[in-house]
């Protein structure tokens, strides 16, 4: 079905007009060509290359199968890195999520600070994280940077955070927490706002108590809030290399190298194609199985509004 | 009309014949325009000095223009080096990387070989005044690749206030380990406020070791590119010196120690002395409070430090003009008045002997004794960690130190276990 | 009930105090970093001079502008920010029309394959991604560090189901009056969009603002470096240890606008974040 041309159109009406049947491509092309060139192919790309060894010694590719995975899967140094991530993500996920949703509870209610509060909790999250970690690399110094200062108060020793095996990735960790638990407190208070008061009124009336109506109500209620915040926490848990390239370089002793940052290290510093190609593969499952799941929990959720 | 034409076409091929065979003219030397990347680790106004050293150069040179680029850290420099070579890219002319970036470079064939230059620059008479500690990482393959440019070694620095607190002689720092913990234990107070010593460990952990190692009358690399020794008893001995310190003799906190925090640690009076860069000095003497002594690192044997810092190299696959126009930018960035220049403003070491003698560092010295210690002590040390795929064999060996160090392995079970790591990594490689 | 009702009443506002102390405790390394910037530089900082130092001075803001080109920063980040933004507006807008209005053959592929950039992030792919910056001699430009994000499956379809909302009818009466397609589209969908682009743009500047392992990986020089890898090269002046009042400057050079910014339009901010997670 082609549009019925008119005879007063002008010259630069006629150069915008394409046939129906192509015109859905035509507008679509731009956003397909760049999907296409820095997101399809290079997915391609890099399973391709962690088939083959590439680096330093190796200059021209040598096809190797799955030997990059075995051999990152037999390193000691790749268990940590794996491990470190892991950890990252199950104590900063739920912690952030559970911090955020009892800020929100707390928090939601009219009165004149609640904008002061607000801007407490949430501007770390529009800061960037290279300075974020500038500052708490900062704040994590023996002797005189302000965590310290602050649990000589209660009688603990000077630490050094950075410096410890033991303690660099909890350090590392507080500094997750609080750069994103804002970021989510607004999405709880957000979901909050939008509940029935008749259901609390009539629990109210029952004579649940407030700490009942919370658990059986409100957080039922808000489990789509919870679960996207949640998939954004791992993902960014998984993303994280900006606070690790500035405070710790990985160290001490691989004690908070994580996933992303070694795989940028292994291609940027050690040169190897081969083995950072297979650790992008490796990034990308993993989020890729969590990506799918917040979209078939959010689009469901979409479906019930 | 078309033998007029044909006539004409005739002219026309008679005339392009004769200017075809005659001789070509001398070209009159073309302008050239070169790229100088040069990474920086000290604060100051580096743009500045440096472009005022490249006005200084276009002067003299009138068809030279160069076209400087801070290009982040050393790493990220050499990163971006090597990966434009290896995606066929145009490399920068010249580049400051790190003297032990050498076999890297090479192994990336992305560096060209000054022979030939030196060699018209004299040679051995050109090379003779450079400190022989800062060529050792220029030479390979029978080759000379670089020269030195940003140079420094680590130093120790001590609280002369606290050493005659403590009933210690000033004017004698330690000489060798045993005196630095017994020096260091009169400077330990047990509720913490203050510690003897402090050597931090992360950064680049193997730096600071290397100066136990040779003090201890040995070293974790050899001439060799492709081979390291860190699996040798004295080695293990030195890396169990550098733990001993936090564990058994409690004069340091026991734990990986932070490079970035060590000056102000010491300025602060909670370390009375930090083994830390040669150029830390101006900063430490701004800060600190107190009379600041200069002095060696050391091991068991007495002093010894690995050297460290920058050279300036040329990079491969440039034109012919743009070379010659490069070892000239070369020649004047390592000319005695730069280096001296260079090391007042940066606290670096000059790579020249003969800048050490020259006015302005003699001034400079007059104002900054301190400032003569660190050139002096350059015949105590040894040639920093090289080898093929240098960021992974610098990293084995600085995870073994930083697991001794936070009690994870013991210095036997780490070094072996980083001997294992590098043996594979530098198999690939035939030297 | 009276007894209880007050009795929650008062646990609140226990709550809110104490919460206030934890706001403050969130506040104080933004507050911290502030005043140490104007410690002077030749006073150590130590347990007992944490603070302001005992003279405060602007000497840090000086010796940092003076070491790194912020200003060429600044410029770098914001035409970086606003060129991602520009061309992705016109992207989001031209696809989230044809997604939402036509029917043609391969929709559904040509939907999964932009889905696609939604499940599998950028940062995974930095490594075939340089390699096509150096194929395209890109290196160090400020379009290497914007090309990847032309094309954005998050706005696609958000604009998709912004579309959707419009009533077919405006556009039949649009076609009617003899309008081509780009007269429909900019006169019937993309004003009622605006809110939701704006929400867009916003999630898209801060993103794009704060990206740093991109931007570090492709920019080589002051010509082409944004603001976030300002700082880090900044703060790797460690040769000589950290001098934390200049590093501190440095960093109020990067967040302080940001933050003011922040401040002023805090609830446009937060409207937009909400909005574009609620897709």
């Amino acid at each position: 079905m082609t549009l019925h041309s008119r005879t007063t159109t002008t010259k630069k009406e006629r150069r915008f007009r394409i046939g129906t049947a192509a015109l859905p491509y035509v507008l679509l092309f731009p956003t397909v060509l760049f999907v296409t060139v820095f997101t399809l192919l290079p997915s391609l790309r890099v399973l391709y290359d962690s088939l083959f060894i590439q680096n330093q010694a190796v200059k021209i590719p040598q096809f190797a199968g799955i030997d990059n995975f075995t051999e990152l899967f037999s390193s000691a140094s790749f268990h940590d890195v794996l491990f470190n991530t892991f950890v990252y993500v199950l104590v900063t996920v739920p912690i952030s999520v559970f911090l955020a949703l009892v800020l929100a509870l707390i928090l939601n209610r009219k009165f004149r600070a609640l904008g002061l509060y607000r801007l407490a909790f949430f501007y770390p999250t529009v800061l960037p994280m290279i300075s974020a970690a500038t500052i708490w690399y900062f704040m994590y110094t023996p002797g005189y940077g302000l965590i310290n200062v602050f649990l000589r108060n209660f009688g603990i020793p000077s630490q050094s955070w950075l410096g410890s095996a033991n303690l660099a990735l909890i350090a590392l960790m507080i500094l997750g927490i609080w750069k994103q638990t804002g970021y989510f407190m607004i999405f709880y208070l957000a979901g909050l706002q939008g509940l029935p008061h008749e259901i609390f009124e009539a629990a109210d009336l029952d004579g649940a108590s407030t700490i009942q109506a919370t658990r059986y109500l409100t957080v039922p209620l808000l489990m789509g809030t919870t679960l996207f915040v949640t998939t954004i926490a791992v993902i960014n848990g998984f993303e994280s290399v900006d606070q690790i390239y500035i405070m710790t370089g990985g160290g001490p002793n691989n004690a908070t190298s994580m996933l992303l940052f070694n795989l940028w290290q292994t291609l940027f510093s050690f040169l190897d194609v081969g083995k950072a190609s297979a650790m992008s593969v490796i990034l990308i499952v993993v989020l890729l199985i969590f990506t799918t799941l917040n979209f078939i929990f959010t689009e469901r959720r979409a479906t019930y509004e | 009309m078309s033998r007029k034409i044909f006539a004409f076409l005739v002219l026309a091929l008679l005339l392009s014949a004769v200017a075809a065979c005659a001789p070509a003219a001398t070209p009159t030397p073309s302008n050239v325009t070169l790229t100088f990347y040069y990474p920086v680790a000290v604060a100051g106004p580096i743009t500045q000095v440096i472009d005022g050293y490249i006005q200084k150069f276009q002067a003299a040179n009138p068809n030279i223009k160069v076209n400087a680029v801070l290009s982040g850290g050393y790493p990220d420099t050499l990163t971006k080096i090597q990966t434009t070579i290896k995606g066929g890219g145009t490399p920068p002319d010249v580049a400051v990387l790190l003297s032990t970036d050498l076999y890297s470079l090479v192994d990336s064939d992305a560096v060209q070989p000054l022979d030939d230059f030196v060699k018209a620059a004299g040679g051995d008479s050109f090379t003779s005044d450079f400190f022989p500690a800062y060529l050792a990482n220029s030479n390979y393959q029978g080759h000379i690749w670089s020269l030195p440019f940003q140079r420094s070694t680590p130093v120790l620095y001590y609280n002369k206030d606290l050493f005659k607190a403590a009933g210690l002689d000033p004017a004698k720092p330690p000489t060798n380990y045993q005196e630095m913990v017994d020096a260091a234990k009169k400077l330990t107070k047990a509720d913490g406020s203050q510690w003897g010593i402090e050597i931090s460990s992360d950064g680049i952990p193997y730096w600071l070791f290397q100066s136990f190692v040779i003090g201890n009358g040995t070293n974790v690399v050899g001439k060799a590119a492709n081979k390291v020794t860190f699996n040798d008893p004295q080695v293990a001995a030195a890396l169990q010196d550098f733990a001993d310190l936090g564990s058994k003799h409690k004069v340091m906190p026991a734990d990986v120690l932070l490079w970035a925090n060590m000056p102000n640690d010491f300025v602060n009076g909670k370390a009375a002395m930090i083994w830390h860069s040669s150029g830390s000095l101006t900063n430490i003497l701004k800060q600190a409070k107190f009379d600041v002594g200069v002095s060696y690192t050391v091991g068991e044997k007495g002093f010894g430090a690995a050297t460290g810092g920058g050279n300036i190299y040329m990079l491969k696959g440039i034109p012919a003009a743009n070379q010659a126009a490069a070892w000239k930018f070369i020649q004047f960035m390592t000319s005695t008045d730069i280096q001296a220049d260079w090391s007042i403003n940066t606290g670096y070491i000059p790579g020249r002997q003969s800048a050490m003698s020259s006015q302005a560092m003699k001034d400079y010295i007059a104002k900054t004794p301190q400032a003569a210690v660190a050139p002096a002590g350059l015949k105590y040390a040894g040639a920093e960690l090289a080898a093929h795929n240098n960021a992974q064999i610098q990293k084995a060996l600085g995870d073994a130190v930083q697991s001794v160090l936070t009690g994870k392995a013991s210095a036997a079970d780490a070094l072996k276990a980083a001997q294992t790591q590098a043996d594979q990594i530098l198999a690939p490689f035939k030297d | 009930m009276n007894n209880r009702r007050f009795a929650s009443r008062s646990l609140n506002t226990l709550g809110l105090v104490l919460l206030g102390v934890v706001a403050i405790g969130w506040a104080i390394p933004i507050i911290w970093t502030f005043a140490v910037s104007f410690h002077p530089p030749e006073e150590s900082l130590s347990a007992s001079n944490l603070w302001f130092g005992t003279q405060p001075t602007l000497a840090n803001y000086a010796t940092a502008f003076k070491i790194a080109p912020f200003a060429q920063y600044y410029i770098n980040t914001i035409v970086i920010v606003f060129g991602i933004l520009i061309v992705q507006l016109v992207t989001i807008s031209l696809a989230g029309y044809a997604f939402a209005r036509f029917q043609f053959r391969g929709q559904n592929i040509l939907f999964f394959l932009i889905l696609l950039q939604l499940m599998v992030p950028s940062s995974a792919l930095i490594v075939p991604n340089y390699s096509t910056i150096r194929q395209l001699h890109l290196f160090d430009t400020l379009l290497a560090v914007m090309l990847p994000f032309f094309g954005s499956a998050f706005g696609t379809f958000l604009m998709r189901q912004t579309f959707k909302t419009i009533p077919r009818d405006l556009d039949d009466a649009s076609k009617m009056d003899g309008a081509n397609w780009l007269q429909t589209l900019w006169h019937v969908y993309i004003p009622p969009a605006r809110p939701a682009m704006i929400a867009f743009a916003l999630s898209s500047i801060s993103f794009h603002w704060n990206d740093f392992l991109w931007p570090l990986v492709v920019t080589n020089s002051e010509s082409s470096r944004p603001l976030t890898v300002g700082l880090a090269v900044f703060t790797q002046l460690g040769e000589q240890g950290a001098q934390w009042s200049l590093v501190t400057a440095g960093t109020v050079i990067v967040v302080g606008p940001l933050l003011l910014l922040f401040l002023i339009f805090q609830r446009q901010f937060i409207e937009s974040f909400l909005h574009s997670g609620l897709k």
